[in-house]
């Protein structure tokens, strides 16, 4: 009995030894980054592990590098002037358009995916099964092939307001395509397929009685759906909103055809401006990998949890 | 149910609401998938036909002009192509495998009602969430060869200092060269720069591949390895005869999904491309994939025609490649279950 016991202690000593070294694997190079951004140049080259003295400033100089030298001047009386190109700092600007095309992608793809699944789930009409097997089978289509297209559309499609002023012949009508907008980067995303099906899926599990009792208190669909389907659906929700976020704050190739200025630029494309702009000065450029990293490793911890079993459930229903 | 005389109570039964869930069409169906509909024509089936027609045009965007299948003769004639196909069959080789036998290996481990098993997963997914620039900033600079942590380490062991990102030649070259046994050109290997690359790919993508089979894990039935345990088997007799067979289904969608992403790689390779002052798929285009090579003709070579039919080629080849896995799971299927 204890050498059974011994046995199993050892064992688990063994995997945890396994755990960990992958672990310290998965982490190291965050540890190297944060120590790295606080070097100098020289110590950086020379390939130290510990900056001698921490070099605080080297956030300030990135910062002002992505500005191209001008400093970043926060004024208490017009917090806003911050996002703006010339007077502001051009970093706020990158997050607050990750934050923008992140949210308009999100409740957009919310939007589009609840209403059709609820119609494949609980609607009755004809080509229904048709129509689902149909946009089951799109999602075979590579992003690739789409790319290009899509971007030809973005030169040729006016944008809402430029159309109606040059329609109108409002004053100062100019045509204006997407590219450079915001259109360009949240439009074409707000419909997935695999979204659709994740909430068909989740709203064919709900019980038929609660329909019924609903419809015999004269409830319309879209009454129910919204009072009774959608406080049920909160993990569905949640899974979607994070995987979707995940997506438009990992997308490079799309905002990098699709943007011209700066300004405009989310965090990605601008971390990869400051690539350019940086040069040789790794320190800098850690400095950068760094402000960009610590908020979304905070975020991820504090939502890891849903993140987790978010992409569990993407394995189960794949 | 098959009996139609004992169906026939339970129908009336339920008559009511059948009756009226079957006369009812729900018009307004059509009103709730109009948005969802809308988009993914637009934006995902009309750019479909829309890019076998870009395919055809020679020139700039707004100035296409049509030149036939040319531009698939170009590409299929291209050596650049060729050995962009070559690379990422490369990438494929050397990231896949890897990652869903460390995936499995580290699940399996997790799976063993470890303490702190939160916490593993958590650190394991961690890379997944992390913007691939910025990770791949970082790893540039694990891999620089003044200063980085790899030559490093290799200093501590021994080993000699490499050029790693900026490497063009083959790791089984190297690894020969050092070896002291000269290899047959065809024998290099993807070079080391792409090794990097696909260190960094594994790196990223190992905690998704870990928590999709514990997933799996935790969905097999714990009645299985009680009773084989009864009957006498050891650990890697139960993994073998349970949890593999069982598993089967979770290593196949994570191997389509695997290779379809691996054919798609683009933004960690373009990025530590950047970080390491390369050209795009460089050195020497050792690391320029299929995408790579797509996105270089479009984006720096401004050919929009061209660069379409490298992507029309690339999802046949995707395609074709899903459809051989699901012919030869199905297959592998029913043997499972004769």
């Amino acid at each position: 009995m204890n050498r059974d016991r011994l046995r199993h202690e050892l064992t688990n000593l063994g995997i945890h030894l396994i755990l960990i070294s992958g672990a310290l694997f998965m982490i190291f190079p965050f540890a190297w980054m944060v120590l790295g951004s606080l070097q100098s140049f020289a110590e950086t080259t020379r390939g130290e592990f510990l900056p001698s003295t921490p070099m605080w400033s080297n956030y300030g100089d990135v910062i002002r590098t992505m500005n191209g030298s001008k400093p970043c001047v926060f004024d208490p009386s017009n917090p806003w002037l911050i996002l703006e190109r010339d007077r502001g700092c051009i970093i706020v600007r990158y997050f607050a358009n990750t934050l923008v095309i992140g949210f308009g992608t999100v409740l957009g793809v919310l939007t589009t995916g609840v209403l059709a699944g609820y119609a494949f789930a609980r609607l009755h009409f004809p080509g229904r099964e048709l129509l689902f097997k149909l946009l089951l089978a799109t999602m075979m289509i590579p992003g690739e092939l789409t790319l290009i297209p899509n971007y030809v559309f973005m030169v040729w499609f006016p944008t809402p307001e430029s159309w109606f002023a040059t329609t109108f012949g409002l004053p100062g009508a100019e045509p204006h395509n997407w590219i450079d907008t915001y259109y360009a980067m949240i439009i074409p995303w707000i419909a997935t397929v695999f979204s659709i099906f994740l909430f068909r899926q989740f709203f064919k599990g709900i019980p038929n009685e609660l329909f019924d009792a609903a419809l015999l208190d004269g409830a319309t669909h879209s009454r129910f759906l919204v009072s009774v389907v959608l406080p049920l659906s909160k993990p569905v929700l949640i899974t979607s909103a994070l995987l979707t976020f995940l997506g438009s704050w990992n997308a490079l190739m799309w905002p990098l055809l699709v943007t011209n200025s700066p300004e405009m630029r989310p965090i990605q494309v601008g971390l990869r401006s400051l690539i350019t702009e940086a040069g040789t000065q790794t320190q800098l450029l850690l400095a950068g990998a760094t402000i960009t990293i610590i908020p979304i490793i905070i975020l991820y911890l504090f939502l890891q949890r849903w993140f987790v079993s978010g992409i569990a459930n993407v394995g189960i229903r794949g | 149910m098959s009996n139609p005389a004992t169906s026939v109570p339970l129908k009336q039964a339920s008559a009511k609401t059948t009756l009226v869930e079957r006369q009812r069409v729900d018009w307004i169906g059509y009103v709730y998938l109009a948005p969802a509909l809308l988009i993914l024509t637009v934006f995902h089936i009309l750019p479909v036909g829309y890019a076998l027609w870009i395919s055809t045009q020679g020139g700039r965007i707004r100035a296409f002009r049509f030149i036939g299948l040319d531009n698939y003769i170009s590409t299929l004639e291209s050596p650049e192509f060729w050995g962009a196909l070559g690379n990422t069959v490369w990438y494929v080789l050397g990231t896949v495998p890897v990652n869903i036998a460390l995936g499995l290996f580290v699940a399996y481990l997790l799976f063993q009602k470890i303490r702190g098993r939160g916490v593993y997963r958590v650190v394991y997914f961690l890379p997944h969430v992390i913007s691939s620039v910025a990770s791949a900033i970082v790893w540039a600079w694990v891999f620089n060869p003044t200063g980085g942590i790899a030559n490093r380490l290799f200093e501590l062991i021994g080993l000699p200092q490499q050029k790693w990102l900026l490497e063009s030649d083959g790791v089984f070259k190297l690894i020969g060269m050092q070896l002291g046994i000269p290899l047959p050109s065809w024998a290099f290997g993807p070079s080391l720069a792409f090794v990097s690359v696909m260190i960094f790919a594994v790196w990223q993508a190992l905690g998704f591949d870990v928590i999709i089979f514990l997933a799996g894990l935790t969905n097999i039935n714990p009645e299985l390895y009680e009773a084989g345990r009864i009957d006498g088997a050891n650990g890697w007799q139960l993994f073998r005869h349970i949890t593999i067979p069982l598993l089967t289904p979770t290593i196949f969608f994570i191997l389509v999904i695997s290779i379809i992403g691996s054919f798609q790689a683009f933004n960690h390779i373009y990025t530590m491309n950047i970080a390491a002052s390369q050209p795009l798929g460089g050195p020497l285009g050792t690391t320029r994939t299929v995408s790579i090579y797509m996105f270089d003709q479009l984006y720096s070579q401004n050919r929009a025609g061209y660069a379409t039919s490298i992507a029309v080629v690339l999802s046949f080849i995707i395609f074709a490649l899903t459809l051989v896995q699901f012919r030869y799971f199905e297959r592998s299927g029913e043997k499972e279950n004769a």
